[in-house]
């Protein structure tokens, strides 16, 4: 009685579409940040490409190849569904309603499956625009990556969501308090997962630390793929597994929050 | 007095019990916001929680909602306890809270269209028309709930909370921060809503006259604990007074006991 139902998902998602709707500044907002990036990593890689002192150095680093905005556009997939994720949540934070939410039949995880989606919505409407406009722009293919770029997205999108739920469990208990977190905890992994430069560039002894990020294989993976013209399966499936430890880790962490949250009588102030 | 379980409460008990709160305690560190509470509510009952501030009331709702969890104790619901199967019931109950809102940007009519496919409701259009004609609504369906007035976000809150017929209704100072004549409305249809589908209704309030006029029974609380318990004409008798107002008052300040 009363299991998974993919009714109240819809009724979730229908009401996060409602409010992107609502709101064309805050619609545009999703394609902005990500427009910015694009066009300055371009710019950036086309200068590095032609400048004469780069010479072959450029050529070697895989620079022409579009290492830095392919690295640019695969971050951002990683960055939005966090983003997105958290955003949909911190909405229920905001005005007040996480209460109604967990009064009514809504379980936890048609919630967080409902978070999921609208995280896939968010980064579409950022992400397939500008990667489109990096052709036209650049040259650069994304979608030429074809399967790689399936199994690039996969486990991406797959942190994201893990450390949207890690994020929105630490609000959950904390209050908005804890809202910072959500627009910063992800650069964090900017510098360990090697977003613009190869692992080897790390010292020793951190690199065993970028390792156990997903991400790292992820960019790796890129720059194997762009640079050498390799796709690296063992990459992805290291990747994933590190994303199913991390994703089911998030998931008990959000519960554990949940509990507490409950305990400490915090879904019923859950405003500002 | 110290009434912690009325045996008239207990009577109620099993099959024609709405909610059955049992040595319900919770402290917040080293606060005890609620004291081993017992009482029984009757299906159909309209039961009023009275009590000064910090006396216990949301604290206790929180938990037969069970968006609290309790220190020690339980609570049932229709049957259900509330710490391990709420799922199996929360769509046969509502809430009210002035302390809780619906998202400002949505319309009221996209808000109560989110509820209602959330509670399950098999036409809601048509569950949403008929409470906008009974709330008087339906000028405010297309408008955004940020824009409405105090009043009128109550009558929203008010239709969210009927959205699925609740069997059991519990309510958080429903008339807080409305005008007499607001208020007095709201009342009416609580009413109504109760006469027409026979619901069980808990409702904490610091209105008396609000009490005095929809509850068949009040339990009065300070500090966490049930101070007394009985229908609004029996603690007049008992304490002499002519209104409910008195009688908190009196309870309040342990000004008299009952007579």
């Amino acid at each position: 009685m009363n299991s998974f139902s993919f009714d109240r998902v819809g009724a979730i998602v229908r009401r996060y579409l409602y409010l992107l709707r609502s709101s064309v500044p805050r619609a545009l907002d999703l394609i902005y940040w990500p427009l910015v990036q694009m066009l300055t990593w371009g710019f950036l890689q086309t200068y590095l490409a032609k400048a004469p002192s780069a010479g072959p150095l450029a050529g070697r680093l895989g620079l022409a190849a579009g290492a830095l905005i392919g690295a640019m556009l695969l971050w951002d997939i990683l960055f939005r569904s966090q983003l997105g994720f958290c955003v949909s949540f911190l909405e229920e934070m905001w005005s007040r309603n996480l209460a109604n939410l967990m009064m009514s039949p809504l379980r936890v995880s048609e919630f967080v499956v409902a978070l999921m989606i609208m995280s896939l919505i968010r980064l579409a409407i950022g992400i397939v625009p500008v990667s489109l406009l990096a052709i036209w722009f650049f040259g650069f293919n994304l979608w030429g990556l074809g399967l790689a770029l399936a199994a690039f997205f996969a486990n991406l999108v797959l942190t994201g969501w893990g450390l949207g739920l890690f994020v929105s469990g630490l609000v959950l208990r904390y209050g908005l308090a804890a809202e910072t977190l959500v627009w910063t905890i992800i650069f964090l992994m900017l510098p360990l997962a090697c977003v613009y430069y190869p692992v080897s560039v790390l010292p020793e002894w951190l690199q065993h630390f970028s390792w156990v990020l997903p991400p790292t294989y992820v960019f790796e993976g890129l720059r194997a793929l762009l640079i050498h013209r390799i796709f690296r399966p063992d990459l992805m499936i290291e990747a994933f597994a590190l994303n199913l430890v991390i994703f089911a880790a998030a998931a008990i962490s959000f519960e554990l929050m949940l509990q507490n949250a409950r305990r400490a009588g915090a879904l019923l102030q859950t405003g500002e | 007095m110290d009434l912690a379980f009325s045996a008239d409460a207990g009577s109620v008990k099993n099959a024609n019990a709405a909610i059955e709160v049992e040595s319900l305690t919770k402290c917040f560190r080293d606060v005890i916001a609620v004291d081993h509470l017992s009482f029984v509510l009757a299906r159909g009952s309209v039961t009023g929680l009275l009590g000064g501030n910090g006396a216990g009331k949301s604290t206790t709702i929180g938990m037969i909602m069970g968006l609290i969890l309790p220190t020690s104790g339980r609570v049932r619901v229709l049957g259900a306890d509330m710490s391990r199967e709420r799922h199996r019931v929360l769509g046969r109950m509502n809430f009210e809270s002035p302390y809780v809102d619906m998202p400002h940007r949505l319309s009221v009519r996209q808000n109560l269209e989110v509820f209602g496919r959330l509670y399950g409701v098999v036409e809601i259009d048509a569950r949403i028309a008929a409470l906008a004609r009974d709330l008087a609504l339906e000028d405010l369906l297309d408008r955004p709930s940020g824009q409405l007035s105090a009043g009128q976000k109550t009558r929203a809150a008010l239709a969210k909370a009927l959205i699925n017929e609740p069997e059991v209704l519990l309510l958080d100072e429903p008339t807080a921060s409305l005008d007499p004549d607001t208020a007095d409305w709201v009342r009416s249809h609580i009413e109504d809503y109760r006469g027409a589908r026979r619901a069980t209704i808990l409702l904490a309030s610091h209105n008396m006259r609000e009490v005095e006029r929809l509850c068949d029974r009040v339990i009065m609380l300070r500090q966490g604990r049930i101070i007394d318990d009985g229908s609004p004409e029996d603690l007049l008798a008992r304490f002499g007074r002519d209104n409910l107002e008195d009688v908190f008052l009196d309870l309040a300040r342990g000004r008299r006991q009952a007579q």
